[in-house]
């Protein structure tokens, strides 16, 4: 089943074209790599994926709503790791995940599993988010990402900033995710360790991709 | 989904962004640790500066309550924006479903507390400062009630729009102010007949600071996702 279908999708920020006319299918179980220099438009892609921009040309769908007039029920179904983390550095990252739960109406319990599978430990879990390592705070956005068990995982530059042993981390969970049927997007400027974790790559420059139609 | 099971989301979704955002201000302490030493300090400095003429000083005491309440609102809503916008949090919001109503009514609801402490802290204040008597307890607290949600609903509604914008601590207090005034008259005339400083009918002013409360609670409710879109 398809989990992204973009053709030729447009997005203007602030009148200039951040996408201009992009094709692009993903399947579920699927991880694709969006291979880009900076400015390619690979976070653009993302946060349309995710629900959070408009199409300029509406054709597109994500996991069957479509992006003009259903973004909301896509964001639902969608976890996005940005270049920042979306949490609240005053709540320690236990809490962080509860707010995150509670709100996507998801299971509490998978909280603290959650954030031991991201290997943040115990003595972190307590602390707040605005003191921890760059590294471990990404950890924590991951595990919260992890409580909703979003069907389409939408994650830029997901090693950045992560230790080997993190970097790790996360490829496992990234692979779990897409074993158990989600679809994956990774977007980095570097083929790297992403590049190990994909099943397919596409490049992206100036808005649009260089190759990428269906697998 | 039956009316009864949505409402309660909504108000399950309401509480979570509420005690979410009081929790953070309680660690943060930035508005309750600049806003109650700043308007205890205002208080006391008219208190000085009018001390020679008291019946003016009792005259001007809810002018003067509710001008530092509205200086302590565009604190609280510039930290309640704050917290949104730093490192992205905001997208919690957006990507977890949750309905942009019950986002803005827990916002709201947040604030709210915060100026409702304030007051409770301003008022005994202004008795043992100014010599102010409270005539009619049930008119004062109303007011604080019907004003203190207006201030937090308008607060949070121009909050949500002018957080997109790079100055937005500057140009908020530029909105805001202005938007609050009915508020401020109001709130001064119905607080005036509540201590008895002033004969006028104090509770039709308590009914147009719930009309400003009701309007700016909807029309937050309605265009809330909106703006939080689009910043």
């Amino acid at each position: 089943m398809t989990a992204v279908r973009l053709r030729d999708a447009v997005v203007l920020l602030g009148g200039f074209p951040a996408l201009a006319g992009v094709d692009l299918e993903v399947e579920r179980g699927e991880v694709v790599l969006v291979r880009g220099p900076n400015g390619a438009g690979k976070s653009t892609l993302l946060h349309l994926c995710a629900g959070l921009l408009r199409l300029s040309e509406v054709h597109g769908d994500v996991l069957g709503c479509d992006l003009g007039d259903d973004r909301a029920a896509v964001r639902r179904r969608v976890g996005l790791l940005g270049h920042d983390t979306a949490l609240y550095g005053e709540l320690t990252a236990a809490e962080n995940l509860q707010v995150w739960a509670r709100a996507s109406r998801v299971d509490e319990a998978d909280v603290l599993g959650a954030l031991e599978r991201l290997g943040l430990p115990q003595r972190l879990r307590d602390v707040h988010t605005d003191r921890l390592s760059a590294g471990q705070r990404r950890r924590v956005a991951l595990a919260a990402i992890m409580v909703r068990r979003p069907e389409l995982w939408l994650l830029d530059e997901p090693h950045a900033g992560l230790d080997s042993e993190g970097r790790e981390i996360v490829d496992s969970v990234v692979s779990a995710a897409a074993a158990a049927g989600a679809a994956v997007v990774l977007a980095s400027h570097e083929t790297g360790p992403a590049g190990d974790l994909a099943t397919r790559t596409v490049t992206m420059a100036g808005g649009t991709l260089a190759e990428g139609l269906g697998p | 989904m039956t009316a009864w099971r949505g409402l309660t989301l909504f108000a399950g979704d309401a509480v979570l962004v509420a005690s979410k955002d009081l929790r953070i201000e309680w660690r943060a302490r930035t508005a309750l640790g600049q806003v109650l030493p700043f308007a205890v300090l205002v208080l006391v400095l008219f208190g000085f500066a009018l001390d020679a003429n008291r019946p003016a000083l009792r005259l001007a005491t809810p002018g003067l309550l509710w001008m530092t309440v509205l200086f302590a609102t565009v604190v609280a809503v510039q930290r309640s924006v704050a917290v949104e916008s730093t490192d992205g949090a905001r997208r919690m919001l957006l990507l977890s479903g949750m309905a942009p109503a019950a986002a803005f009514a827990g916002k709201a609801a947040a604030v709210a507390v915060q100026l409702l402490i304030v007051e409770v802290l301003l008022v005994p204040g202004v008795v043992l400062l100014y010599d102010a008597e409270i005539e009619s307890l049930p008119l004062v607290v109303a007011t604080c009630v019907a004003a203190t949600v207006g201030l937090a609903t308008a607060g949070s509604l121009l909050g949500a729009v002018v957080a997109g914008v790079r100055a937005h601590q500057t140009v908020l207090p530029i909105l805001l102010l202005p938007v609050s005034a009915p508020v401020l008259i109001a709130a001064t005339r119905a607080f005036a007949d509540g201590f008895g400083t002033v004969a006028v009918d104090g509770w039709s002013w308590v009914g147009l600071l719930a009309g400003f409360a009701a309007v700016n609670a909807v029309l937050g409710a309605v265009v809330y996702g909106l703006l939080l879109e689009d910043t």
